[in-house]
């Protein structure tokens, strides 16, 4: 076993805000020299979505949560000031003018520094989503690989 | 002061700077030295605590319009 300190999130929520204070902890750990673990869930598991439509045979309730759900990280809503879409517009716009990174640009980062992306099976079923819909380079589990990583965690967090 | 390498992190936001040091701090040798220059207000304390958990020293930090700058020893 490494003596590597470990940081586990549970990414529960689906709107950009929380899903980006969830990335930025997640890289921040990583550069701690942290093993780091991203365990999507739920609404959570729409950061992880291609942005393009991907061809999948699924049921009508399924296709339904799939048009209903942002695809992909760049068209998740914000949890406060949406306004219709207007509220990520603006700070997108004032995130770029201090540089700050956007959140695809922060998933990608989390890869980069092999921060473990974990996609919930058992809530895939429930909303539908393949794995063909989903990013490259993720791994597949429940709830018993989570907490495996998560016992042994030093900083642990549900967004 | 011997830096062996000068990273520049100025405009970037959190997490950024750690992270940006971090990938450059890898590719020094034990006891070498490098030279950080941020911007972002949080860098200060957010690399002092980095450098401590690191088991790295942050010999000394300045600040001088608006950037600041560090020299961290690679432990």
């Amino acid at each position: 076993m490494s003596d590597r300190k470990k940081t586990t999130i549970v990414l529960f929520s689906g709107d950009y805000d929380k899903t980006m204070a969830a990335y930025i902890i997640a890289n921040g750990a990583a550069a701690y020299d942290h093993e780091v673990t991203i365990f999507h869930t739920f609404w959570g598991l729409n950061a992880l979505r291609k942005d393009t439509q991907v061809p999948v045979n699924k049921g009508f309730l399924e296709k339904m949560f799939g048009k209903m759900m942002p695809r992909g990280a760049d068209k998740m809503r914000l949890s406060k000031m949406h306004f219709a879409g207007m509220g990520p517009k603006m700070i997108k716009q004032v995130m770029k003018k201090h540089n700050a990174l956007s959140l695809p640009q922060l998933v990608e980062m989390a890869q980069e520094q092999e921060v473990k992306l974990i996609a919930c099976t058992m809530t895939m079923d429930l909303l539908g989503l393949q794995k063909e819909e989903l990013l490259d380079g993720l791994d597949y589990a429940g709830v018993a690989a989570y907490i495996g990583d998560a016992e042994e965690g030093n900083v642990n967090l549900f967004i | 002061m011997n830096v062996t390498k000068v990273l520049n992190a100025k405009g970037l936001a959190c997490p950024m700077p750690i992270v940006k040091t971090k990938k450059a701090i890898n590719e020094l040798e034990t006891g070498e030295i490098i030279e950080i220059h941020a911007t972002d207000k949080g860098a200060k304390s957010d690399l002092a605590a980095w450098a401590k958990s690191g088991g790295h020293e942050l010999l000394k930090d300045t600040e001088e319009d608006g950037v600041l700058k560090f020299w961290v020893k690679k432990g």
